[in-house]
């Protein structure tokens, strides 16, 4: 059993200057990007295959298996990029990866490079975050001046250029093809997929998109190996996770714990609900992650433990909200969130989330009516399944589980006109 | 390459800047966001000529351009003040209190009892102590809420007080310094690092690097593992699998 509270990326964080290549230096900082090079680059897809690092976007996607996608030859070039664009409400771990121990993506980019035969790596930051971009910035900087990066790499004969990226604006860029349209200087609007990025991704040209928190973990993976790596965490969800704890709790913070840790666990460690006001609900993995309930204190927040009880693990963005907040009110700023960034590439998303967040509205402002509830969920059934992307199944999240666990709450705005609201916007 | 008429309001610094981004990737159309910030550098916001320079620079068209402008919500249309106030009003800062600060900033920012709106300025547009307010979503810095940014700076933990104390003390010309950021500069200045331009100057560039990003809560798991003698299970130097050679 490993101890409730397992640092691995957030342990550097506590010394000064983290995020300097001096610090990093002498906190084992390259050392895993030297073991890699005397590797070769299978025994790394090999690595991660075996290690269970599953992707920490969201998706969790099983790191190695997306690398051993890529093709053995380099008939066109071959391209890494890094999905930074952390916008999902309520998820905040990569940003502050970012500015307290950049070198760590950074190394985690020159071995996942190597691995794929990549030359050209891309950190696709959220505009937004300009001091993680800025230290990124200065972090890149630093590795070129001492080796790391450039040509012959420490004297490997590997050759890697990073460029760091600013978006502009926009939640869908975080869906990965969306990504790469905006990277290539577009508006960002998924693809149709396959061909899948490995196949046809940045520039037609086989690429792999990871998140900031999957890659800085290879360094790691790559120094402990596999079976230290799966000695945190559960089977098929192994390794340690940031979980990023914010609202009514007395200590919110990121607290990195094994996967599979519960919510219990985690309001324990940060001293339970503020002021001792009862928890009503909140989200595992962010506002996409259909909503728990004080009932559900006790699943693991892993992949397969959040998937069997209903919702989804997402980015352990764990939302907590007391019983002062309205369930309606919550889901209607929400719903106006995935409104105003549906791309609108497709017609179910642009369309359905512009009436939910009307409907949503009209009720929240007392003027419900008794088909309301009917009419959001037939209008998220049009939705589930059936936009382009997964942006629309996530705005349909937090509308199906809120009325799963609060219908009598969306009931009230509809049978009284007149019932006020208990609830934060007060 | 359609040559526009713009060298009036893009000098050839800002035209070398754009060569220089162009160079930075594989196919030169991936410069067209970073040369949007670039744009917005120079004048506070997108504007036509704008529109044309990256369109003649990059080889599109002014439509292609203005197609991918008009996207992404950091690209201002219209003129921004000296800075840039962005509220969090995305659900759990809005819970804890963002919509409130923001209520009260437009309320505090407008005039004649009108509230100030969505992206209006107060102030005269690039004028010192002008202020553009926004309402954004989620900036994901949710331990901190409510937040709200300057410039893209993180005000972290703020009341509609601070919030209201913040905008007068740039009113004023103050620059207070972000919870987590660099020295506050303008929107200008932030546009032009997001364009990926930073201080020539070492020591400059450092003292903004250098800048607080860790608040007690972005420390508070490791922490409390360190006072508690907690770890992750201790590393010993595994070899790389060995695999068949292909």
């Amino acid at each position: 059993m490993s101890d409730p509270l397992t640092p691995v990326l957030t342990k550097r964080w506590l010394s000064p200057n983290s995020w300097r290549l001096s610090t990093y230096e002498q906190l084992e900082g390259y050392t895993a990007l030297r073991k890699a090079l005397r590797g070769t680059p299978e025994q790394l897809v090999q690595l991660m295959k075996d290690s269970g690092l599953r992707g920490r976007g969201g998706a969790g996607f099983p790191a190695g298996v997306k690398w051993s996608f890529m093709p053995p030859n380099e008939d066109k070039p071959h391209y890494l990029v890094i999905n930074a664009d952390e916008g999902e409400p309520g998820t905040c771990k990569d940003i502050p990866l970012m500015m307290a121990d950049p070198h760590s993506l950074i190394e985690g980019c020159i071995i996942a490079s190597y691995a794929m035969r990549s030359h050209h790596c891309f950190i696709y930051v959220r505009g937004e975050a300009l001091h993680p971009y800025r230290r990124l910035n200065a972090a890149v900087r630093e590795a070129y001046r001492a080796g790391y990066l450039g040509s012959d790499i420490l004297g490997s004969g590997f050759d890697l250029d990073i460029t760091v990226h600013a978006g502009a604006g926009a939640y869908i860029c975080g869906e990965e093809t969306a990504l790469l349209d905006s990277l290539e200087g577009r508006r960002g609007q998924p693809r149709l997929k396959p061909p899948f990025p490995a196949a046809a991704g940045l520039y037609a040209a086989p690429t792999t998109v990871n998140n900031v928190e999957t890659i800085a973990s290879v360094p790691y993976v790559v120094n402990g190996g596999a079976d230290w790596f799966r000695k945190m965490g559960r089977e098929k969800s192994p390794g340690p996770k940031i979980y990023s704890i914010s609202g009514h709790v007395e200590r919110p913070g990121q607290y990195e714990a094994p996967l599979g840790t519960t919510l219990r666990e985690l309001l324990d460690l940060c001293g339970g609900m503020k002021d001792g006001i009862p928890l009503k609900f909140w989200t595992p993995g962010g506002s996409s992650t259909p909503m728990f309930t004080a009932e559900h204190l006790d699943i693991p927040l892993d992949f397969e433990g959040a998937a069997e009880a209903g919702s989804m693990l997402g980015t352990t963005a764990v939302q907590v909200f007391n019983e002062t907040v309205s369930v309606p009110w919550a889901v209607m700023k929400w719903t106006k969130f995935y409104e105003r960034e549906s791309c609108g590439k497709c017609t179910p998303c642009r369309e359905g989330t512009y009436w939910l967040a009307q409907i949503l509205e009209r009720m929240v402002a007392g003027r419900g009516t008794a088909e309301d509830i009917d009419t959001l969920l037939d209008v998220c059934d049009n939705i589930l399944g059936r936009s382009f992307c997964a942006l629309g199944d996530g705005a349909v999240s937090p509308i199906t589980s809120g009325i799963k666990y609060f219908r009598d709450e969306f009931l009230a705005l509809c049978e009284s006109n007149k019932r006020e609201l208990v609830g934060a916007q007060a | 390459m359609t040559t526009q008429p713009t060298t009036q309001v893009f000098d050839a610094d800002t035209v070398a800047k754009a060569q220089e981004l162009m160079a930075r990737y594989p196919q030169s159309r991936s410069a067209l966001l970073p040369m949007l910030h670039l744009v917005q550098s120079v004048q506070g916001f997108v504007s036509q000529e704008g529109i044309a320079f990256c369109a003649g620079q990059l080889g599109l068209t002014e439509a292609e351009v203005s197609a991918v402008a008009t996207f992404y919500t950091m690209y201002k249309r219209r003129p921004c003040g000296e800075h840039l106030v962005s509220v969090c009003t995305n659900t759990l800062c809005a819970a804890l209190g963002g919509d409130e600060i923001y209520r009260r900033l437009q309320e505090h920012l407008g005039e004649d009892g009108a509230p100030l709106g969505h992206e209006d300025t107060a102030g005269t547009p690039g004028e010192p102590g002008s202020i553009t307010l926004e309402h954004a979503e989620c900036l994901a810095a949710c331990d901190l809420a409510p937040v709200l940014q300057v410039n893209y700076e993180y005000f972290d933990k703020q009341s509609p007080e601070s919030a209201v104390e913040l905008v007068d003390a740039l009113r004023r010309g103050e620059k207070p310094q972000p919870s987590r950021g660099a020295p506050l500069g303008d929107f200008k200045s932030a546009e032009l690092q997001l364009a990926g331009f930073f201080p020539e100057d070492e020591q400059t560039f450092r003292s903004q690097v250098d800048g607080p990003s860790q608040a007690p809560e972005t420390l508070m798991g490791a922490r409390i593992a360190a006072n508690r003698g907690w770890t992750a299970p201790a590393m010993s130097d595994a070899p790389l699998p060995e695999v068949e050679k292909k």
